[in-house]
């Protein structure tokens, strides 16, 4: 453990040694953010949305108390997406997709020589293969974050009003009710810090990947799974220091 | 020219190289001969840095390579080409762009036009002028170890190795690979160093062989002195090949030997 742990901190400074030019390094940071931000916002969405609008139902059916109003149901999903729903469930589907994709082409890229390859070119290949990776994913994460902010009020709003639940003004009423900003702030720290977390473990899963097709797999596996446990353990240290 | 001296690399206690000193000449095809095991990708790993050696020196053209400072490192590995046994190929690259690919990372003084002038150059050296458009998945085993070669020499390597270079290829492709590197060594005068397991291939382009046995240089010499070369491990190795085996008992049971029958006409024999 702390044997991995320190190869993990040398993975990490390797990146900053000897860095590429900024321009290729630019260049290839706007590839990966293509990767791994339009090409998640689908997968993204779909999830938002329906957390949503479960949340919001689910709400609906445990408050039963006339003495409650109804508006609370908009304001428990608000509070609910910010702080919690948002950044970590979509950073948990994130692992699944971009860490399992980050870890599987590095261990390809490994197993077929391709990243030694690069360092017989005499290129960095921790820096020019990694670095953008996790540069995208701290660019990205955010602002899908944000946009499953939005997605998910909106599916609350909208099973809530198609299914009776809840009317418009009460669910509008709700969400604009005792806002507080700074746990926009709070779930924007969460989403970098897990981005860093997933590209990062991901990227060195598949970066040290040894063997065949089976060891990439292998490593694919693993980043999940270690991405989204660094995120839980994350989400209860930042919970716990910054609230 | 590359100098190997007292080589030494082991893995958990099992040594692999056990003290190699060697020569690579420049403007020659330097083989590495030896079975499976034997070492030569280890050292061919320590030459080119993929690898540290646990003890000894390798100097490049008089400049010590290990131990000594990262920008003298980077400096000789700018120099080096390299075609890996599954020539290693970008696949999220064309073949335009895996040619291209050194000389936008290690010459960024060049222009786009030059650029474009050295690739289609290289393209055109390895037969494959027609084929940039092309992805790594499109093209076949023979292509991809041109395509290797190609952007080996792109940014006009001083050093070039080939990592078992016919391997997964056929016999008239191997020799066609063969023919390559060779013309291609002599054409610019480079320090080539091919690893191989393959007669055909020792016969055909060793300028220089050196036969690797357990992690130890048993013999060197060239094609001209191979086959008569006393060393047991090497002879073994050498007829140990079934083409060899079967050319010696033609040699032994017709009349005349090969050599009667290699001046009969085609349509004879």
């Amino acid at each position: 453990m702390v044997k991995t742990f320190g190869s993990f901190l040398i993975f990490m400074q390797s990146m900053l040694v000897r860095k590429e030019r900024l321009a290729v390094l630019w260049k290839r940071t706007i590839d990966e953010c293509v990767l791994i931000g339009t090409d998640s916002v689908f997968i993204v969405s779909v999830v938002a949305a329906f957390i949503g609008a479960v949340t919001c139902v689910q709400i609906s059916y445990n408050l039963i108390s006339p003495l409650i109003p109804k508006s609370t149901i908009g304001y428990m999903v608000r509070e609910m997406t910010i702080l919690e729903l948002a950044p970590t469930i979509t950073s948990i589907v994130l692992a699944g997709k971009v860490g399992s994709s980050i870890a599987g082409g590095l261990g390809t890229m490994r197993i077929t020589e391709q990243v030694s390859a690069l360092e017989v070119m005499g290129i960095n290949s921790a820096s020019y293969l990694v670095l953008p990776r996790i540069v995208a994913s701290i660019l990205m994460f955010p602002l899908l974050v944000i946009l499953a902010m939005l997605l998910s009020i909106l599916g609350g709003y909208l099973a809530g009003t198609l299914t009776g639940a809840i009317s418009a003004s009460e669910y509008i009423e709700g969400i604009r009710s005792d806002f507080i900003p700074y746990n926009i702030t709070f779930a924007l720290i969460k989403s970098v810090v897990f981005a860093f977390l997933v590209s990062s473990i991901s990227a060195f899963k598949g970066y040290y990947t040894e063997g065949g097709a089976l060891e990439v797999g292998a490593a694919s596996t693993g980043a999940v799974t270690n991405s989204i446990i660094a995120i839980l353990l994350a989400d209860f240290v930042l919970a716990a220091v910054l609230l | 020219m590359i100098e190997i001296h007292n080589v030494q690399k082991s893995f958990n206690g099992n040594a692999v190289l056990k003290g190699i000193n060697c020569t690579f000449e420049t403007g020659k095809c330097n083989l590495l001969l030896g079975g499976s095991g034997t070492g030569k990708s280890v050292l061919l790993q320590c030459i080119v840095g993929l690898m540290k050696p646990d003890l000894g020196s390798i100097t490049f053209d008089g400049t010590v390579f290990t131990n000594n400072k990262v920008d003298i490192r980077q400096e000789i590995r700018r120099k080096i080409g390299m075609l890996f046994q599954g020539s290693a190929l970008f696949d999220s690259m064309t073949v335009y762009e895996n040619t291209e690919f050194p000389l936008k990372m290690l010459t960024p003084e060049m222009s786009k036009e030059e650029r474009r002038d050295r690739v289609e150059f290289c393209l055109k050296r390895v037969g494959l002028e027609n084929a940039g458009n092309k992805m790594p998945s499109e093209i076949s085993g023979g292509m991809k170890k041109r395509v290797g070669i190609a952007r080996a020499i792109a940014p006009n390597c001083t050093y070039l190795f080939c990592d078992e270079p016919n391997s997964g290829l056929d016999p008239a492709t191997s020799i066609k690979i063969d023919e390559l590197i060779h013309e291609i060594t002599h054409e610019y005068g480079i320090t080539t160093v091919v690893i191989t397991h393959d007669m055909n291939s020792v016969v055909e382009i060793g300028d220089h062989i050196i036969f690797l046995h357990k992690g130890e240089k048993l013999w060197d010499g060239n094609k001209d002195q191979i086959l008569t070369a006393k060393v047991p491990e090497l002879r073994e190795f050498i007829f140990s090949s079934s083409l060899v085996r079967a050319a010696k008992r033609v040699d032994e049971e017709s009349e005349g030997g090969l050599e009667a029958l290699a001046n009969e006409p085609l349509s004879e024999v």
